[in-house]
Parts: structure tokens; sequence; C-alpha cells
């Protein structure tokens, strides 16, 4: 055998061993299927098949994805995992996940059992899913590349120690988490340590802790999203370069519940959101730099309470309306910058009509200083007797910070 | 009694000074909804008017009319009727024609403003029940100063110190107290300290429609508690309630024993 033989040899041995199929098969499975459990599918599936899950019921649960498929579901077949432990676990990339009604992932004191568990893994998809009586629902451990959309999780979470969260990501990079309807979990979405994600579109209600919770997760974006009714709204930390845009926080009440928590965030772009009828709405703690612009503050208890460490902040051209306390600080030092602000509460007056009012507005008052100190004192809101007190503060501060005015308050509310 | 009680009315009404105050009300909401253009907003700004106006409006001019009518009421009082019930009649008749005043101007601008459309309507009505609430407890409570001092002018004086006190020193005391004993536990005490006075109970009342969510972040259990139901709701407007008849029973109390 010559050379050029013993190569053609090789080469035709290669195309009839060694190279994948090019072209994707679809598996069925069904109770009368040749595969009759997802877990015989994946055995039988080849790497890029696709398996087709007819509607049943599925008693199954650690199900290893190893190879590059995809689950479609037809009609939302139920995955039940019977409470026993974790159901999806992902190792592969290239792994797309859709259409499926994943209920009863067991609860765990020492692993973190979920729905849909993604190791190490790039390019996932996870689409369309709906998640019931769940521990984690989707949990993204050092996988990056993927995308999480169109998911319902629903859970049942009573106390925070033996409830999960809805989408996990940890150490998880450009991750896309969209259009997703998370209810009842612990924390509604949580990031630890991931950087780059987006997170857009996404309703996170009545969840037991937070809505969204975040640390140590750099250069994210979050848009369009609804944080409303949560245990304790929504809490960021330990972050920098946020961009926070078009979300809202409604309705968080409770004595430690807050439309948003900042603490530790530096170099943030927190724009456009709507903040209502929260006990506090925004809570801001040893964080810098942070650019608020164009939000509105309707109707909360506290719009914004500074607490300490806060440097270089600026609000601009943001509607505070009709909250009880618009500012409150615990200090009577000011670094921070407040201009071009609408506040409900001024009660100047603008003579040369150029829409901005013509003397400064002080938007702390004496009153959320005395709050601060004896909290009782709350039940003094509103009384004439604290009105004049204010005012007297209004015109000459001594508890409050001298420096901290508005220059430029607004004559009508900002559009 | 509805007799002496409809000849007051009447009287009030020719003295025209239920008018102005009508025109009074009317005046201030309608420049509270032309400066304001917002319904929600218009009723916050209004309750500070009812719970500090209403009271002062209702104390001098219960005390006002009890002074002025004083020769009608000896009059009276030689015809076989009842005391009670001709004090009664000219208290409800100035109460009545006070609470008049107030719905009505109050009630006009905010109704063709579109009250009834919006969702407002609610937090509106309680805002005008507390006030005729109101009117009646100071009314009460004038008619018993007056009845207790011969002299005018120390009358008035009580009058107006009564108003002062429920409305601004009461809280600063109450401040005071807070802040003094900041270490003890309060919420019970400052829960108890707003029963004390009408003022601040209708504040109260109010604030639970209005500012729920400032409330709700104190951390006080019993606060909360209180607050956050709609036990707290009624208790506080029974006791509201309690206000309203006890400067009347005491009135007829007086009444009866009075040597004119």
């Amino acid at each position: 055998m010559n050379l050029q033989n013993r190569h053609s040899f090789y080469l035709l041995l290669l195309l009839l061993l060694g190279v994948p199929r090019v072209w994707a098969g679809t598996i069925p499975v069904c109770g009368n299927c040749h595969a009759r459990t997802i877990q015989q599918g994946i055995a039988l599936a080849e790497d890029r098949d696709t398996l087709l899950i007819r509607d049943a019921v599925y008693k199954e649960y650690n199900l290893i994805i190893d190879k590059p498929l995809t689950l479609l579901g037809e009609n939302y077949p139920v995955v039940d995992g019977q409470e026993k432990g974790e159901i999806f676990r992902i190792v592969s990339d290239h792994v797309q996940i859709q259409g499926l009604r994943i209920i009863n992932v067991g609860v765990s004191y020492t692993s973190d059992h979920a729905a849909i568990r993604v190791v190490r893994s790039s390019n996932f998809h996870i689409e369309d899913n709906r998640f019931e009586n769940l521990f984690f629902g989707i949990f993204l451990e050092k996988s990056s590349h993927g995308i999480v959309r169109g998911n319902q999780i629903t859970g049942v979470a009573r106390d925070e120690y033996n409830s999960g969260n809805g989408v996990h990501l940890w150490y998880s990079n450009n991750v896309a988490v969209t259009d997703n309807r998370i209810e009842g979990v612990r924390d509604g979405i949580y990031l630890e340590f991931s950087d780059t994600i987006r997170i857009r579109g996404n309703e996170s209600r009545k969840n037991l802790r937070y809505g969204l919770h975040f640390m140590f997760s750099n250069d994210n974006v979050y848009t369009d999203n609804l944080f409303e009714n949560n245990g304790a709204g929504v809490a960021v930390m330990f972050s920098k370069r946020i961009r926070m845009t078009g979300n809202r926080f409604l309705k968080n009440w409770g004595p430690a519940s807050y439309g948003m928590l900042l603490k530790e965030i530096n170099d943030a772009e927190i724009s456009g959101n709507l903040f209502e009828q929260n006990t506090v709405g925004i809570n801001i703690e040893g964080s810098n730099r942070i650019t608020y612009i164009e939000n509105d503050f309707v109707s909360n208890g506290w719009a914004v309470r500074v607490m300490g460490a806060c440097y270089s902040n600026s609000f601009n051209r943001n509607n505070f309306l009709y909250n009880s306390f618009d500012l409150s600080y615990n200090s009577n030092v000011n670094d921070n910058s407040f201009e071009g602000n609408y506040w409900s509460s001024y009660s100047g007056y603008d003579l040369d009509k150029n829409g901005v009012g013509d003397i400064p507005h002080r938007p702390v008052k004496l009153f959320s200083y005395i709050v601060n100190r004896t909290p009782e004192t709350l039940i003094l809101l509103r009384s004439l007797f604290m009105d004049l007190i204010d005012f007297s503060e209004r015109v000459s501060p001594v508890f409050t910070p001298d420096n901290l005015a508005d220059p430029r308050p607004q004559i009508r509310a900002i559009k | 009694m509805l007799k002496i009680l409809k000849y007051s009315f009447y009287d009030l009404m020719r003295s025209r000074w239920s008018y102005v105050y009508f025109l009074f009300y009317l005046l201030l909401g309608m420049v509270l909804l032309f400066l304001n253009n917002d319904l929600s907003k218009a009723v916050i700004t209004l309750m500070n008017i009812i719970i500090i106006l209403v009271p002062l409006i209702a104390t001098i001019f219960g005390v006002m009319y009890f002074y002025n009518s004083r020769e009608f009421t000896e009059l009276l009082l030689a015809q076989p009727l009842k005391r009670s019930s001709i004090f009664l009649g000219q208290y409800l008749g100035v109460a009545g024609s006070l609470t008049m005043s107030l719905v009505l101007g109050l009630g006009l601008p905010f109704a063709l403003y579109g009250l009834f459309q919006s969702g407002a309507i609610l937090n509106f009505s309680l805002l005008i029940l507390i006030g005729g609430l109101l009117t009646f407890i100071f009314a009460g409570l004038a008619f018993n100063i007056a009845i207790s001092n011969e002299n005018r002018i120390k009358g008035f004086g009580y009058a107006v110190l009564l108003w002062l006190f429920m409305a601004v020193i009461y809280d600063g005391l109450f401040l005071l107290t807070l802040i003094v004993f900041e270490e003890y536990p309060l919420d019970t005490f400052s829960l108890i300290a707003t029963v004390f006075n009408p003022i601040d109970l209708s504040r109260i009342l109010i604030l639970l429609k209005l500012d729920i969510s400032a409330l709700l972040g104190y951390t006080g259990a019993v606060f909360k508690d209180f607050l956050g139901t709609r036990l707290g709701f009624i208790i506080s407007g029974a006791v509201l309630l309690l206000w309203t008849l006890l400067p009347v029973w005491s009135l007829s109390a007086k009444a009866k024993r009075k040597d004119f």
C-alpha cells in the first residue's frame, strides 16, 4: 500500500467512525415510544439531537444532560421530581430546555437542589418552562453565555431557612435573564460573583425575602423589571458599575423593607425608575459616585434615606411626589448634590417664571432627624407642632446639613 | 328640643355667619384644587386644614354664639322647657350649621372637579366625616367653657387656650416625653397619649389612610399591630365618637345645675 492509498484509507475510516453526525435526529419520548423516560431518551440521543417530550407525567429526578441536546416539551409535559432531589443537571455546552413543567424539587438542608442546574457550561438556553413547588428554580453555577427567558417560577416558600431562590447565578457571566415571572420563592433573582449579566423585563413578586438580590456582581444591567410586594424589596450590595433603568419598585412594606437597599455600590447609574408606596424608596449606605436621574419617588414613607459614608452622589431631575419624608440623613454632613429635582413639598415661588423656583429647597426635615433618633415620634407625623419645628429648622438649619439644598427646584413635575 | 334646634339653625342662617364659613371653605377648596391640579395632593393639604382650622372655628364660634344668645337663652329659661333641651338644641344648631358649611363648602368644588370619578373619594369622605366630628367635639367643649364662665373675656381666653393646647402644646409635650424617655418602650404610651387628644386621634385616623407606608416602617410591634389592622381603625373611630358624646353629657349636666 503506497502512501496515498494509506491516506485515503484513514480518511475513509475517519468518515465511517470518528466524524460526528452532522444531521440532528429527533427522538420522541412518551409512554409507548422507544424511549419511555427522559433518562432513556438522553441515553439514546446523540449529540445535537432533539428530545421531543410528549404530554405525560414523568416521575424522574437526577437527570444528567452531558451532551449538547435540545429538550422540547409538547403541551408542558410534567417532570415530577417527587421531592427526592435535583431534577435536571446540565454539564454540557449547547443545551436547550424548553416547554417543560417541572414540579416537586426536593428540599435539602445540605445541598441546593434545583429544578435545573447548569454546571460549568456555556450557551445554554432555558426558555418557557414552568416551575412549581420548588426549592431552587434555575441554578447557574460557573456557567456563561446563556439565556434564561420567559420562565414562570411559582413557589410556596414559607420560611427563609428551607426555601431557595428563583433564578440563582453563582460565578456566572454573560447571561441574559429576561421576561421571567417569579413568585413565592426566597429571593426572586439572586446573583453572586456574576458579572456582565443582563436582567430585563422580569416580574418578581411576593417573594419571601428579596425580589432581586445581588452581591459582588459588577457591570450588570437591570432594565424594565418589576419588583412588587416582596418581603424586603430589593437588595444590592458590594458591586460596581451597575446600570438600573426603567425598573419599577412597588409596595414593599414593612419595618425592614426597602424599594431598594444599596450598600457599598460604586459608580452606578440609576435612572428612569419608579419607586411607589414603599416604606423606604432607596436606602443608601456607603455608596459613592452614583447618579440618580429622572426617577419618580411617589407616596413612599421615606423616598431616599441616606445612612452614612455616601459621597459624590448626584440627584438630578427626579420627581419627589407626596412622600412622607423626601430625604432623611442621619448626620449633618453632606457631600451629595441635589439639583433640578421636582419636590411636591416645595413651598417657594417662581417670580421670573423660568420654571425654576427662586429660593432653594431644603428637603431634609428636622422631624426626619428626630424620627431617626426616636422612632416612636413617628406618631406625630403631620402635626402642627412638627410643621412649626420644621419651619424654624428650614429657616436656620442646626441639626440638618446646612449645605444640603436643591438650588434649582423645579416648579413643574418632570415628565 | 327640635324646635330650638331649628330656631338656632335659622338664626345662624339669617345672621349670615354660616354663609361666611360656607364661602370660606368654598374658596379654600377651589384655591386648593386650582393650585394643586391634583386631587390626592389636595386631600393631604386639606387634612392639615381640617385638623387645625375646623377645631379653631368650632371653638370660637361656639363660645361666641353662646354669649351672644344669652338674652334669648334667659327668655327661653323662663318658659316651661327642659333645660337640657334648650342647651342641647342650641348646641346642635351651631354644630349642625357649621358642619353643613364644611360639607357643602368643601364638597362642591371637589365634586365639580371630578371627585366621584377618582379614587380619592374614600379619603375625602373620611376627611369630611372627621371634620364633622371635630366640629361637634369642639363646639361642645366651647359650650362647656362658656356655660362655666360668666366673664366673656375669660371664656374666650379659655377657648383659645383649649384650641392651642390641643393643636400645638399637647404635641410638644408629647414629643418631649418621647425624647426624654426614649430608652424605654414607648409604643403603648404613645398610642394611649393620642387617644386623649381628639386632634391627634383624627390625625392618626387620616394618616392610617394616607401615610400607611411610613407608619408601617416603624418597628414597634404594638404600634404596627394597632395601626396595621382594621381593629385600630375601629377603635380610634369609637374613641372619637366617645369624645363627641362626652362634652354633650357634661353640658347637659352643667346646664341642670347652673343658677342663672
